[in-house]
């Protein structure tokens, strides 16, 4: 919606994993911060809140994109794919199964923007190379160092 | 991070948004965001009214104009860069788009958000002065444009002022380009980087060195013509000490002086043996 008088809160519709929202947001918060305390999506993480770790990757408009690097207001209109979008009734996708199986996580705290980096990965590029898969998940960081077992698992759920 | 408060606008075209530019001090243009969003966290940046950029489809995308011509809209993204069919008639601009950052920054971040930021460390500016850019600014005044010599002035500053905005980059026609970096771990940030363009002559722009892209134009005019590995080599000689680096954690000036001459060379080679 174009607006012409510069607002300090706005009220923005947007689509979220699905589900049509309305809210009423400030111009300084920030889209993680909108996810996980308004709409109560705590599986989007804060990492180090500077647009380093990767931990708040969300999709955006069809793009991968760090949800701290984000306004809420910018969302108006947007449509959006959280981690809560994933496992369905309960079920996991064979991409969060092969993160299990794999030993792909061990504190957990950046397995939720992995996760949306590697389906981002394997939307786009369904059998991805060693190299694409590590280039793929460049922009998260896994604070235990577990990179390994996370390349094998997005190569497991590739093929 | 709570920001200072800000006020927000999301304009529906150009005109209204250098109106809105220009009416409002502290406003500034948001593009992608992946500069600005974090220095206002920092309060490195407090602007009052942020311009939303996003619904500018005017902005965004390539044209190529023949010959390796391109025009650039300020609002294409990295990633666009990377992929956009246009982008391939100067393959280095994908090539140099592949390096910034990672998937989900070049998802956002745009041209003009790189080069207008001007961070010295950053990809673009050095790239853009050895291809000879001009730069479209539209203000209050109507507009103008800039070349690439003249568009960077500072860390963080460019021709581009309050009040105005970068509407189009142009890339005259050519093809033999070429880009070398040391950089702080794989694709990191910049340690010292080079651009070259040939197009008759050489022209070489060091980044990472001073506030703004550095044109080696002692070793263009030692070049002239004569693209011959030992004649760039030898044309290369010098180039560190007319450099005033900085010292910091990375490395020491005296090391980027050397490392600047090594990526020079490099850079016009591969501008060379491209074609």
């Amino acid at each position: 919606m174009p607006q012409m008088d510069p607002v300090t809160s706005k009220r923005i519709t947007a689509t979220i994993n699905g589900e049509e929202i309305e809210y009423d947001v400030e111009a300084r918060r920030l889209l993680v911060h909108f996810l996980r305390d308004d709409l109560d999506l705590t599986g989007t993480h804060v990492g180090c809140d500077t647009g380093n770790c990767g931990a708040c990757s969300i999709v955006f408009n069809g793009m991968l994109a760090k949800s701290c690097m984000l306004l809420a207001i910018q969302a108006d209109g947007a449509t959006i794919e959280t981690i809560e979008s994933l496992s369905q009734n309960g079920e996991l996708t064979p991409l969060q199964q092969s993160f299990s199986d794999h030993h792909a996580l061990q504190c957990g705290y950046c397995t939720p923007g992995m996760l949306m980096s590697a389906k981002y990965l394997l939307d786009n590029n369904p059998s991805p190379s060693d190299d694409e898969i590590r280039k793929a998940i460049q922009g998260n960081i896994c604070r235990c160092t577990g990179y390994v077992n996370i390349v094998e698992a997005i190569k497991a759920a590739a093929k | 991070m709570l920001l200072r408060e800000v006020q927000y606008l999301r304009p529906p075209t150009i005109e209204q948004a250098v109106r809105l530019l220009s009416q409002h001090d502290g406003a500034r243009p948001l593009a992608g965001g992946q500069t600005l969003i974090n220095v206002m966290k920092a309060r490195a940046a407090a602007p009052d009214v942020l311009v939303d950029l996003q619904d500018l489809d005017d902005l965004r995308g390539i044209t190529e104009t023949g010959q390796g011509g391109l025009e650039i809209g300020p609002m294409t993204t990295y990633t666009q860069l990377l992929m956009d069919e246009a982008a391939g008639a100067r393959t280095i601009l994908g090539e140099v788009a592949a390096m910034i950052a990672d998937v989900q920054v070049r998802n956002r971040g745009t041209v003009g958000g790189n080069v207008c930021s001007n961070d010295p460390t950053n990809h673009l500016p050095p790239l853009l002065v050895a291809m000879n850019a001009e730069f479209t600014i539209v203000g209050p005044n109507g507009e103008r444009t800039v070349s690439a010599d003249e568009f960077f002035l500072g860390v963080y500053m460019t021709a581009a002022g309050p009040g105005e905005l970068l509407t189009k980059i142009t890339i005259p026609p050519g093809g033999q380009d070429g880009f070398a970096a040391v950089t702080i771990g794989k694709d990191g940030t910049g340690i010292v980087t080079a651009a070259a363009s040939l197009n008759g002559g050489a022209r070489v722009a060091i980044g990472c060195v001073g506030a703004t892209p550095v044109r080696a134009t002692e070793m263009e005019r030692r070049i002239g013509g004569d693209f011959s590995d030992d004649n760039v080599r030898a044309a290369a000689e010098g180039l560190g000490d007319a450099l005033d680096p900085p010292s910091d954690v990375h490395a020491s000036a005296e090391y980027r002086r050397h490392v600047a001459e090594v990526l020079a060379v490099r850079a016009v080679l591969q501008a060379k043996a491209r074609r």
